[in-house]
Protein backbone atom coordinates (compact mmCIF):
# COMPACT_ATOMS: atom_id res chain seq x y z
CA UNK A 1 0.00 0.00 0.00
CA UNK A 2 1.46 3.77 -1.00
CA UNK A 3 4.70 2.26 -1.99
CA UNK A 4 5.36 4.79 -4.04
CA UNK A 5 4.59 7.74 -1.34
CA UNK A 6 7.07 5.89 0.82
CA UNK A 7 9.36 6.04 -2.07
CA UNK A 8 9.34 9.88 -2.67
CA UNK A 9 9.23 10.89 0.93
CA UNK A 10 12.36 8.91 0.99
CA UNK A 11 13.98 10.38 -2.13
CA UNK A 12 12.72 14.05 -0.68
CA UNK A 13 13.82 13.77 2.50
CA UNK A 14 17.11 15.12 2.24
CA UNK A 15 15.38 18.18 0.09
CA UNK A 16 12.61 18.59 2.63
CA UNK A 17 15.50 18.82 5.84
CA UNK A 18 17.56 21.35 4.12
CA UNK A 19 14.90 23.27 3.35
CA UNK A 20 13.22 23.11 6.30
CA UNK A 21 16.55 23.95 8.38
CA UNK A 22 17.14 27.18 6.33
CA UNK A 23 13.62 28.37 6.49
CA UNK A 24 13.24 27.51 10.03
CA UNK A 25 16.46 29.20 10.86
CA UNK A 26 15.93 32.49 9.56
CA UNK A 27 12.48 32.73 10.89
CA UNK A 28 13.72 31.83 14.25
CA UNK A 29 16.00 34.65 14.17
CA UNK A 30 14.19 37.30 12.60
CA UNK A 31 11.71 36.67 15.97
CA UNK A 32 14.24 36.33 18.25
CA UNK A 33 15.67 39.43 16.91
CA UNK A 34 12.50 41.72 17.58
CA UNK A 35 13.24 42.64 21.20
CA UNK A 36 16.21 44.20 20.18
CA UNK A 37 14.65 46.19 17.12
CA UNK A 38 11.75 46.73 18.70
CA UNK A 39 13.18 49.96 20.22
CA UNK A 40 14.07 51.58 17.47
CA UNK A 41 11.18 50.78 15.49
CA UNK A 42 9.19 52.81 17.06
CA UNK A 43 11.02 55.82 15.83
CA UNK A 44 11.15 54.61 12.37
CA UNK A 45 7.56 53.70 12.08
CA UNK A 46 6.73 57.35 11.38
CA UNK A 47 9.60 56.82 8.51
CA UNK A 48 8.18 54.15 7.02
CA UNK A 49 4.84 55.32 6.85
CA UNK A 50 5.74 58.21 4.83
CA UNK A 51 7.86 56.79 2.76
CA UNK A 52 4.81 56.22 0.15
CA UNK A 53 5.35 53.27 -2.61
CA UNK A 54 8.28 51.37 -0.62
CA UNK A 55 6.33 50.90 2.02
CA UNK A 56 3.43 49.67 0.86
CA UNK A 57 5.25 47.20 -1.48
CA UNK A 58 5.55 45.28 1.54
CA UNK A 59 2.35 46.38 3.17
CA UNK A 60 4.09 47.77 5.71
CA UNK A 61 2.44 51.66 5.13
CA UNK A 62 -0.43 49.95 7.13
CA UNK A 63 1.55 47.51 9.68
CA UNK A 64 3.15 48.91 13.18
CA UNK A 65 6.20 47.62 12.65
CA UNK A 66 7.17 47.94 16.59
CA UNK A 67 4.25 45.50 17.20
CA UNK A 68 5.29 41.65 17.53
CA UNK A 69 2.30 40.56 14.94
CA UNK A 70 2.99 44.15 12.44
CA UNK A 71 6.92 42.91 12.67
CA UNK A 72 6.07 39.29 12.13
CA UNK A 73 3.84 39.65 8.89
CA UNK A 74 6.58 41.57 7.11
CA UNK A 75 9.92 39.59 7.93
CA UNK A 76 8.57 36.22 8.72
CA UNK A 77 5.84 36.79 5.66
CA UNK A 78 8.71 37.23 3.64
CA UNK A 79 10.71 34.66 4.63
CA UNK A 80 8.07 31.90 4.44
CA UNK A 81 6.40 33.55 1.24
CA UNK A 82 9.90 32.97 -0.70
CA UNK A 83 11.46 30.15 0.95
CA UNK A 84 8.18 27.84 0.94
CA UNK A 85 6.65 29.20 -2.35
CA UNK A 86 10.34 28.29 -3.91
CA UNK A 87 10.31 25.12 -2.15
CA UNK A 88 7.06 24.02 -3.49
CA UNK A 89 7.81 25.17 -6.53
CA UNK A 90 11.31 24.09 -7.00
CA UNK A 91 9.93 20.67 -5.39
CA UNK A 92 6.53 20.20 -7.53
CA UNK A 93 8.38 21.17 -11.17
CA UNK A 94 10.25 18.17 -10.81
CA UNK A 95 8.49 15.87 -9.31
CA UNK A 96 6.65 13.80 -12.67
CA UNK A 97 9.45 14.97 -14.68
CA UNK A 98 12.49 13.68 -12.58
CA UNK A 99 11.70 10.38 -13.63
CA UNK A 100 12.89 11.29 -17.49
CA UNK A 101 14.86 13.37 -16.35
CA UNK A 102 17.21 10.75 -14.27
CA UNK A 103 16.09 8.04 -16.97
CA UNK A 104 14.47 6.31 -14.04
CA UNK A 105 11.28 6.64 -16.00
CA UNK A 106 12.03 3.28 -17.64
CA UNK A 107 12.43 1.57 -14.52
CA UNK A 108 9.20 2.95 -12.52
CA UNK A 109 6.59 2.86 -15.83
CA UNK A 110 7.69 -1.02 -16.34
CA UNK A 111 6.72 -1.65 -12.78
CA UNK A 112 2.83 -3.15 -12.35
CA UNK A 113 1.37 0.70 -11.44
CA UNK A 114 -1.07 2.82 -13.45
CA UNK A 115 0.27 6.22 -14.68
CA UNK A 116 -3.14 7.81 -12.59
CA UNK A 117 -1.89 5.59 -9.43
CA UNK A 118 1.58 6.69 -9.71
CA UNK A 119 0.45 10.27 -10.31
CA UNK A 120 -1.86 10.03 -7.61
CA UNK A 121 0.75 8.62 -4.80
CA UNK A 122 3.56 11.25 -6.28
CA UNK A 123 0.87 14.32 -5.71
CA UNK A 124 -0.13 12.90 -2.25
CA UNK A 125 3.14 12.71 -1.25
CA UNK A 126 4.68 16.15 -2.32
CA UNK A 127 1.35 17.27 -0.24
CA UNK A 128 2.55 15.63 2.56
CA UNK A 129 6.13 16.90 2.30
CA UNK A 130 4.98 20.74 2.43
CA UNK A 131 1.94 20.08 5.11
CA UNK A 132 4.69 18.69 7.26
CA UNK A 133 6.84 21.47 6.50
CA UNK A 134 4.24 24.14 7.15
CA UNK A 135 3.49 22.62 10.59
CA UNK A 136 7.02 22.20 11.69
CA UNK A 137 7.74 25.95 10.58
CA UNK A 138 4.12 27.41 12.60
CA UNK A 139 5.77 25.19 15.66
CA UNK A 140 9.60 26.70 15.51
CA UNK A 141 7.79 30.01 14.85
CA UNK A 142 5.38 29.87 18.12
CA UNK A 143 8.52 28.50 20.12
CA UNK A 144 10.64 31.24 19.24
CA UNK A 145 7.51 33.73 20.03
CA UNK A 146 7.33 31.72 23.50
CA UNK A 147 11.06 31.90 23.93
CA UNK A 148 11.60 35.45 23.39
CA UNK A 149 8.38 36.34 26.08
CA UNK A 150 6.26 37.93 24.23
CA UNK A 151 2.63 36.73 24.13
CA UNK A 152 1.49 34.84 20.61
CA UNK A 153 -1.33 36.58 19.07
CA UNK A 154 -2.49 33.15 18.01
CA UNK A 155 -5.20 34.14 15.37
CA UNK A 156 -3.41 36.29 13.65
CA UNK A 157 -0.15 34.37 13.39
CA UNK A 158 -1.93 30.86 12.41
CA UNK A 159 -3.78 32.89 9.74
CA UNK A 160 -0.43 34.40 8.31
CA UNK A 161 0.66 30.63 8.42
CA UNK A 162 -2.66 28.91 6.75
CA UNK A 163 -2.47 31.36 3.77
CA UNK A 164 1.31 30.80 3.17
CA UNK A 165 0.67 27.22 3.54
CA UNK A 166 -2.46 27.66 0.73
CA UNK A 167 -0.14 29.29 -1.23
CA UNK A 168 2.18 26.56 -1.66
CA UNK A 169 -0.07 24.13 -2.11
CA UNK A 170 -1.78 26.07 -5.22
CA UNK A 171 1.96 26.92 -5.92
CA UNK A 172 2.69 23.08 -6.14
CA UNK A 173 -0.13 21.45 -7.73
CA UNK A 174 0.07 24.63 -10.46
CA UNK A 175 3.85 23.38 -11.19
CA UNK A 176 3.05 20.23 -10.75
CA UNK A 177 0.43 20.11 -13.56
CA UNK A 178 3.39 21.50 -15.72
CA UNK A 179 5.74 19.17 -14.48
CA UNK A 180 3.43 16.35 -16.44
CA UNK A 181 5.06 18.08 -19.75
CA UNK A 182 8.51 18.82 -19.17
CA UNK A 183 11.16 15.71 -20.18
CA UNK A 184 13.72 17.51 -17.87
CA UNK A 185 14.00 18.74 -14.61
CA UNK A 186 12.21 22.33 -15.01
CA UNK A 187 14.36 24.14 -12.05
CA UNK A 188 14.24 27.64 -14.38
CA UNK A 189 10.21 27.05 -14.64
CA UNK A 190 10.11 26.51 -10.53
CA UNK A 191 12.02 29.57 -9.83
CA UNK A 192 10.56 31.48 -11.77
CA UNK A 193 6.68 31.32 -11.18
CA UNK A 194 7.61 31.70 -7.77
CA UNK A 195 9.41 34.77 -8.01
CA UNK A 196 6.98 36.38 -10.81
CA UNK A 197 3.60 35.66 -8.39
CA UNK A 198 5.91 37.57 -5.79
CA UNK A 199 7.05 40.59 -7.86
CA UNK A 200 3.11 40.88 -9.04
CA UNK A 201 2.05 41.12 -5.80
CA UNK A 202 4.42 43.85 -4.93
CA UNK A 203 3.47 45.70 -8.06
CA UNK A 204 -0.64 45.59 -7.19
CA UNK A 205 0.70 46.79 -3.66
CA UNK A 206 2.01 49.61 -5.42
CA UNK A 207 -0.35 50.99 -8.25
CA UNK A 208 -4.05 50.82 -7.93
CA UNK A 209 -4.50 50.74 -11.50
CA UNK A 210 -2.90 47.07 -11.49
CA UNK A 211 -4.70 45.44 -8.10
CA UNK A 212 -6.11 43.38 -10.76
CA UNK A 213 -3.24 41.06 -10.38
CA UNK A 214 -3.99 40.20 -7.18
CA UNK A 215 -6.33 37.83 -7.85
CA UNK A 216 -3.63 36.09 -10.08
CA UNK A 217 -0.99 35.71 -7.45
CA UNK A 218 -1.26 33.04 -4.83
CA UNK A 219 0.49 36.34 -2.85
CA UNK A 220 -2.68 38.17 -3.16
CA UNK A 221 -4.26 36.44 -0.58
CA UNK A 222 -0.97 36.58 1.86
CA UNK A 223 -0.69 39.70 2.56
CA UNK A 224 -0.26 40.17 6.53
CA UNK A 225 -1.68 43.71 6.20
CA UNK A 226 -5.28 42.27 5.22
CA UNK A 227 -5.09 39.58 7.57
CA UNK A 228 -4.50 41.48 10.15
CA UNK A 229 -7.04 43.85 9.61
CA UNK A 230 -9.37 42.31 8.40
CA UNK A 231 -9.17 39.29 10.72
CA UNK A 232 -9.29 36.82 7.77
CA UNK A 233 -8.01 35.29 4.67
CA UNK A 234 -9.62 37.48 1.35
CA UNK A 235 -12.12 34.74 -0.33
CA UNK A 236 -12.06 36.41 -3.17
CA UNK A 237 -8.68 36.16 -4.17
CA UNK A 238 -7.97 32.67 -2.43
CA UNK A 239 -11.19 31.04 -5.05
CA UNK A 240 -8.97 32.17 -7.84
CA UNK A 241 -5.95 30.05 -6.68
CA UNK A 242 -8.11 27.50 -5.54
CA UNK A 243 -9.60 27.19 -9.48
CA UNK A 244 -6.09 27.18 -10.79
CA UNK A 245 -4.54 25.20 -8.52
CA UNK A 246 -7.14 22.39 -9.58
CA UNK A 247 -6.60 23.31 -13.19
CA UNK A 248 -2.44 22.58 -12.94
CA UNK A 249 -3.91 18.91 -11.54
CA UNK A 250 -6.20 18.08 -13.80
CA UNK A 251 -4.07 18.78 -16.43
CA UNK A 252 -1.00 16.29 -14.79
CA UNK A 253 -4.18 14.00 -14.67
CA UNK A 254 -4.90 14.68 -18.33
CA UNK A 255 -1.27 14.60 -19.88
CA UNK A 256 0.69 12.45 -18.09
CA UNK A 257 -1.10 9.15 -18.65
CA UNK A 258 -0.87 9.49 -22.31
CA UNK A 259 2.66 10.48 -22.69
CA UNK A 260 5.39 8.77 -24.79
CA UNK A 261 8.66 7.61 -22.18
CA UNK A 262 11.69 8.13 -24.39
CA UNK B 1 -1.85 -19.48 -27.10
CA UNK B 2 0.70 -16.26 -28.33
CA UNK B 3 2.05 -14.98 -25.17
CA UNK B 4 2.94 -12.07 -27.25
CA UNK B 5 0.71 -10.97 -30.74
CA UNK B 6 1.11 -7.54 -32.58
CA UNK B 7 -0.68 -7.32 -35.54
CA UNK B 8 0.14 -3.83 -37.54
CA UNK B 9 1.86 -2.36 -34.96
CA UNK B 10 2.44 1.47 -35.69
CA UNK B 11 4.54 3.89 -33.46
CA UNK B 12 5.87 7.26 -35.78
CA UNK B 13 7.11 10.33 -33.49
CA UNK B 14 6.08 13.20 -35.37
CA UNK B 15 7.03 12.71 -38.96
CA UNK B 16 10.06 10.29 -38.11
CA UNK B 17 9.86 6.81 -38.48
CA UNK B 18 9.24 4.22 -35.48
CA UNK B 19 8.01 0.76 -36.70
CA UNK B 20 5.95 0.38 -39.51
CA UNK B 21 2.97 -2.52 -39.54
CA UNK B 22 5.06 -4.61 -37.28
CA UNK B 23 3.84 -7.94 -37.11
CA UNK B 24 5.28 -10.20 -33.74
CA UNK B 25 4.07 -13.65 -32.78
CA UNK B 26 6.00 -15.39 -29.89
CA UNK B 27 4.58 -18.38 -28.40
CA UNK B 28 4.58 -19.72 -24.72
CA UNK B 29 7.97 -21.28 -23.96
CA UNK B 30 9.96 -19.66 -26.80
CA UNK B 31 13.09 -18.18 -26.18
CA UNK B 32 12.72 -15.49 -28.96
CA UNK B 33 15.64 -13.10 -30.75
CA UNK B 34 14.57 -9.76 -31.95
CA UNK B 35 18.04 -8.78 -34.33
CA UNK B 36 18.68 -5.92 -35.61
CA UNK B 37 21.14 -2.80 -35.95
CA UNK B 38 20.77 0.38 -33.68
CA UNK B 39 17.95 2.23 -34.52
CA UNK B 40 16.15 -0.26 -36.71
CA UNK B 41 13.11 -0.10 -34.14
CA UNK B 42 13.94 -2.54 -31.79
CA UNK B 43 13.88 -0.59 -28.39
CA UNK B 44 10.31 1.09 -29.97
CA UNK B 45 8.45 -1.81 -29.96
CA UNK B 46 9.57 -2.90 -26.56
CA UNK B 47 8.43 0.48 -25.47
CA UNK B 48 5.03 0.53 -26.99
CA UNK B 49 4.61 -3.46 -25.64
CA UNK B 50 5.61 -2.51 -22.50
CA UNK B 51 3.28 0.72 -22.65
CA UNK B 52 5.77 3.42 -22.26
CA UNK B 53 4.59 4.77 -25.32
CA UNK B 54 1.86 4.00 -26.74
CA UNK B 55 0.64 2.79 -30.19
CA UNK B 56 -0.20 5.12 -33.33
CA UNK B 57 -2.29 2.62 -34.78
CA UNK B 58 -2.69 -1.53 -35.22
CA UNK B 59 -2.82 -3.47 -32.35
CA UNK B 60 -0.34 -5.76 -29.53
CA UNK B 61 -1.70 -8.36 -26.77
CA UNK B 62 0.48 -9.78 -24.09
CA UNK B 63 -0.97 -12.71 -22.34
CA UNK B 64 -3.74 -12.35 -24.99
CA UNK B 65 -4.91 -9.23 -22.80
CA UNK B 66 -4.34 -5.75 -24.61
CA UNK B 67 -1.43 -3.58 -23.89
CA UNK B 68 -3.04 -0.29 -23.14
CA UNK B 69 -6.18 -1.60 -21.26
CA UNK B 70 -4.81 -4.40 -18.87
CA UNK B 71 -1.19 -2.91 -18.86
CA UNK B 72 -0.58 -3.17 -14.99
CA UNK B 73 -2.19 -6.46 -15.54
CA UNK B 74 -0.01 -7.51 -17.85
CA UNK B 75 2.91 -5.70 -16.20
CA UNK B 76 2.68 -8.11 -12.90
CA UNK B 77 3.51 -10.77 -14.88
CA UNK B 78 6.44 -9.42 -17.13
CA UNK B 79 10.35 -8.51 -16.36
CA UNK B 80 11.95 -6.34 -18.09
CA UNK B 81 15.37 -5.53 -18.28
CA UNK B 82 15.97 -1.77 -20.16
CA UNK B 83 18.96 -1.64 -22.40
CA UNK B 84 20.25 1.34 -19.90
CA UNK B 85 19.69 -0.09 -15.92
CA UNK B 86 20.22 3.38 -14.12
CA UNK B 87 18.07 3.51 -10.73
CA UNK B 88 17.36 6.09 -7.76
CA UNK B 89 20.02 8.07 -6.52
CA UNK B 90 21.51 7.02 -3.09
CA UNK B 91 19.27 4.09 -2.83
CA UNK B 92 21.10 0.62 -1.84
CA UNK B 93 21.18 -2.72 -4.11
CA UNK B 94 17.77 -4.37 -1.40
CA UNK B 95 16.26 -1.10 -1.33
CA UNK B 96 15.39 -1.12 -4.93
CA UNK B 97 14.75 -4.90 -5.31
CA UNK B 98 12.34 -4.20 -2.25
CA UNK B 99 10.48 -1.13 -3.97
CA UNK B 100 10.23 -3.23 -7.27
CA UNK B 101 8.88 -6.44 -5.11
CA UNK B 102 6.60 -4.32 -2.96
CA UNK B 103 5.00 -2.68 -6.17
CA UNK B 104 4.17 -5.92 -7.61
CA UNK B 105 2.62 -6.89 -4.29
CA UNK B 106 5.15 -9.90 -3.82
CA UNK B 107 7.62 -11.20 -1.03
CA UNK B 108 10.47 -11.84 -3.34
CA UNK B 109 13.22 -12.18 -0.67
CA UNK B 110 14.52 -15.35 -1.58
CA UNK B 111 13.99 -15.66 -5.11
CA UNK B 112 16.05 -11.93 -5.19
CA UNK B 113 18.91 -13.05 -2.72
CA UNK B 114 19.09 -16.67 -4.76
CA UNK B 115 19.96 -14.24 -7.65
CA UNK B 116 22.12 -12.09 -6.42
CA UNK B 117 24.31 -14.74 -5.29
CA UNK B 118 24.70 -16.41 -8.66
CA UNK B 119 25.28 -13.08 -10.25
CA UNK B 120 27.49 -12.30 -7.59
CA UNK B 121 26.25 -8.88 -6.55
CA UNK B 122 26.53 -7.48 -3.34
CA UNK B 123 22.74 -6.31 -2.01
CA UNK B 124 24.21 -4.27 0.67
CA UNK B 125 26.42 -1.56 -1.54
CA UNK B 126 24.69 1.43 -2.81
CA UNK B 127 23.74 1.24 -6.42
CA UNK B 128 25.25 4.76 -7.32
CA UNK B 129 28.59 3.06 -6.51
CA UNK B 130 28.38 0.12 -8.98
CA UNK B 131 30.52 -0.46 -12.27
CA UNK B 132 27.56 -0.27 -15.26
CA UNK B 133 28.08 -4.02 -15.34
CA UNK B 134 26.94 -4.28 -11.87
CA UNK B 135 24.09 -2.26 -12.10
CA UNK B 136 22.89 -4.37 -14.95
CA UNK B 137 23.05 -7.03 -12.50
CA UNK B 138 20.82 -5.22 -10.58
CA UNK B 139 18.41 -4.73 -13.35
CA UNK B 140 18.33 -8.20 -14.27
CA UNK B 141 17.77 -8.98 -10.44
CA UNK B 142 14.98 -6.72 -10.17
CA UNK B 143 13.41 -8.51 -13.64
CA UNK B 144 13.82 -11.95 -12.92
CA UNK B 145 12.84 -11.85 -8.83
CA UNK B 146 9.13 -12.21 -8.71
CA UNK B 147 9.42 -15.15 -11.00
CA UNK B 148 7.15 -13.74 -14.19
CA UNK B 149 5.91 -15.59 -16.77
CA UNK B 150 7.25 -13.52 -19.74
CA UNK B 151 10.50 -11.82 -19.68
CA UNK B 152 11.46 -9.32 -21.91
CA UNK B 153 15.26 -8.01 -22.03
CA UNK B 154 16.81 -5.32 -24.28
CA UNK B 155 20.05 -6.10 -24.92
CA UNK B 156 21.20 -7.71 -21.73
CA UNK B 157 24.40 -8.46 -21.97
CA UNK B 158 26.23 -5.36 -22.63
CA UNK B 159 27.88 -4.77 -20.23
CA UNK B 160 28.43 -8.31 -18.56
CA UNK B 161 31.76 -10.23 -18.44
CA UNK B 162 31.86 -13.12 -20.35
CA UNK B 163 31.76 -15.34 -17.65
CA UNK B 164 28.63 -13.81 -15.96
CA UNK B 165 26.99 -13.58 -19.52
CA UNK B 166 27.40 -17.17 -18.89
CA UNK B 167 25.96 -17.27 -15.16
CA UNK B 168 22.82 -15.12 -16.65
CA UNK B 169 22.03 -17.15 -19.61
CA UNK B 170 22.13 -20.24 -17.26
CA UNK B 171 19.67 -18.49 -15.66
CA UNK B 172 17.45 -18.02 -18.68
CA UNK B 173 18.02 -21.35 -19.93
CA UNK B 174 16.30 -22.52 -16.75
CA UNK B 175 13.81 -20.13 -16.65
CA UNK B 176 12.59 -20.80 -19.89
CA UNK B 177 12.81 -24.58 -19.27
CA UNK B 178 10.19 -23.95 -16.55
CA UNK B 179 8.20 -22.75 -19.34
CA UNK B 180 8.87 -18.52 -18.78
CA UNK B 181 8.73 -17.01 -22.67
CA UNK B 182 11.87 -14.88 -23.25
CA UNK B 183 11.69 -11.87 -25.76
CA UNK B 184 15.36 -11.56 -26.30
CA UNK B 185 16.36 -7.71 -28.12
CA UNK B 186 20.49 -8.04 -29.31
CA UNK B 187 22.80 -7.40 -32.36
CA UNK B 188 24.75 -9.70 -30.95
CA UNK B 189 23.77 -12.80 -33.20
CA UNK B 190 26.10 -15.44 -31.86
CA UNK B 191 23.89 -15.04 -28.95
CA UNK B 192 20.78 -15.45 -30.71
CA UNK B 193 22.08 -18.62 -32.57
CA UNK B 194 22.93 -20.21 -29.57
CA UNK B 195 20.47 -19.54 -27.17
CA UNK B 196 16.92 -19.01 -29.42
CA UNK B 197 14.39 -21.10 -31.14
CA UNK B 198 12.94 -18.24 -33.04
CA UNK B 199 13.96 -14.89 -34.64
CA UNK B 200 13.35 -11.64 -36.08
CA UNK B 201 14.94 -9.37 -37.97
CA UNK B 202 13.89 -5.38 -37.80
CA UNK B 203 15.11 -3.36 -40.20
CA UNK B 204 14.26 0.23 -40.54
CA UNK B 205 11.21 -0.01 -38.46
CA UNK B 206 10.25 -3.54 -40.42
CA UNK B 207 10.10 -6.83 -39.83
CA UNK B 208 11.89 -8.38 -42.43
CA UNK B 209 11.96 -12.21 -41.40
CA UNK B 210 10.29 -13.84 -38.64
CA UNK B 211 11.23 -18.21 -38.43
CA UNK B 212 13.08 -20.38 -36.55
CA UNK B 213 16.40 -19.65 -36.26
CA UNK B 214 17.38 -23.35 -38.10
CA UNK B 215 14.93 -22.00 -40.75
CA UNK B 216 16.46 -18.43 -40.76
CA UNK B 217 19.85 -20.20 -41.11
CA UNK B 218 18.91 -22.67 -44.31
CA UNK B 219 16.23 -20.50 -45.95
CA UNK B 220 18.71 -17.97 -47.01
CA UNK B 221 22.21 -19.34 -48.48
CA UNK B 222 24.90 -22.06 -47.98
CA UNK B 223 28.39 -20.80 -47.30
CA UNK B 224 31.18 -22.65 -49.37
CA UNK B 225 34.71 -22.39 -48.98
CA UNK B 226 36.58 -23.59 -52.39
CA UNK B 227 39.98 -24.72 -52.39
CA UNK B 228 40.83 -24.73 -56.74
CA UNK B 229 39.98 -23.27 -59.26
CA UNK B 230 36.24 -22.76 -60.61
CA UNK B 231 34.23 -20.69 -63.05
CA UNK B 232 31.38 -18.98 -60.87
CA UNK B 233 30.59 -16.40 -64.00
CA UNK B 234 27.22 -19.14 -64.52
CA UNK B 235 26.12 -18.81 -61.53
CA UNK B 236 23.01 -16.99 -60.07
CA UNK B 237 22.78 -15.87 -56.60
CA UNK B 238 26.48 -15.70 -55.32
CA UNK B 239 26.84 -13.27 -52.79
CA UNK B 240 30.03 -12.20 -50.65
CA UNK B 241 32.32 -13.30 -53.39
CA UNK B 242 35.72 -13.34 -51.82
CA UNK B 243 38.95 -15.06 -53.35
CA UNK B 244 42.22 -15.57 -51.47
CA UNK B 245 45.18 -17.52 -52.50
CA UNK B 246 43.19 -19.99 -54.18
CA UNK B 247 40.46 -19.72 -51.48
CA UNK B 248 37.50 -18.68 -52.71
CA UNK B 249 35.08 -17.70 -49.63
CA UNK B 250 30.86 -17.39 -50.77
CA UNK B 251 27.33 -17.49 -50.05
CA UNK B 252 25.27 -19.64 -52.59
CA UNK B 253 21.33 -18.81 -52.46
CA UNK B 254 19.69 -20.48 -55.89
CA UNK B 255 19.40 -24.29 -56.79
CA UNK B 256 21.93 -26.89 -55.45
CA UNK B 257 22.12 -28.91 -59.06
CA UNK B 258 23.30 -25.61 -61.13
CA UNK B 259 25.92 -25.11 -58.12
CA UNK B 260 26.96 -28.95 -58.50
CA UNK B 261 27.47 -29.00 -62.55
CA UNK B 262 29.81 -25.81 -61.86
CA UNK B 263 31.61 -27.07 -58.84
CA UNK B 264 31.73 -30.66 -61.20
CA UNK B 265 33.65 -28.64 -63.85
CA UNK B 266 36.17 -27.00 -61.53
CA UNK B 267 39.61 -28.39 -60.32
CA UNK B 268 39.03 -28.65 -56.99
CA UNK B 269 41.47 -29.45 -54.06
CA UNK B 270 39.23 -29.10 -51.22
CA UNK B 271 35.44 -28.15 -50.64
CA UNK B 272 33.27 -27.46 -47.21
CA UNK B 273 29.63 -26.42 -47.67
CA UNK B 274 27.54 -25.31 -44.66
CA UNK B 275 24.59 -23.43 -42.77
CA UNK B 276 26.04 -20.20 -42.54
CA UNK B 277 25.81 -18.61 -39.19
CA UNK B 278 23.41 -15.81 -38.15
CA UNK B 279 25.83 -13.05 -38.64
CA UNK B 280 25.92 -13.83 -42.37
CA UNK B 281 22.07 -14.78 -42.36
CA UNK B 282 21.38 -11.39 -41.18
CA UNK B 283 24.00 -9.38 -43.23
CA UNK B 284 22.12 -11.13 -46.62
CA UNK B 285 18.85 -9.71 -45.05
CA UNK B 286 20.48 -6.38 -44.78
CA UNK B 287 22.23 -6.61 -48.28
CA UNK B 288 19.01 -8.17 -50.23
CA UNK B 289 17.25 -5.25 -49.42
CA UNK B 290 19.78 -2.70 -49.82
CA UNK B 291 20.10 -3.65 -53.34
CA UNK B 292 16.80 -3.27 -54.34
Amino acid sequence: MMTLVKHELKQGFLSFVIWFVSIAFMMAICIILFPEMKGQMEDVGDVFSSMGAFTAAFGMDRLNFGSLIGFYGVECGNILGLGGGLYASLTATSFLSKEEKDKTAEFLLSQPISRIRIISEKLLALMIEITVMNLLIYLVALGSIAFIGEEIPFKEITLIHLAYYLLQVELASICFGISAFLRKGGLSIGIGLAIMFYFLNIIANIAESVKFLKYLTPFGYCEAADIIESGAIDLKYLAVGIILALIGIALAYLKYPKKDIH
Amino acid sequence: MDIIKTAKLNKHYGKSRGIIDVDLAVEKGDFFGFIGPNGAGKSTTIRTLLGLISPSSGSARIFDKDIVKDKEEILMNVGYLPSEAIFYQGMKVKELLKLSADLHKKDCTKESQRLCALLQLDENRKIDELSFGNRKKVGIVAALQHEPELLILDEPTSGLDPLMQKVFFDILKEKNQQGVTIFISSHILSEIEHYCNKAAIIKEGRIIALDSVETLCKKSAKHLVVNGEIDLSKLNGIKGFKADNGISTFLYNGEIEELLKVLAKGKIKDLTISEPDLEEVFMHYYEKDGEE
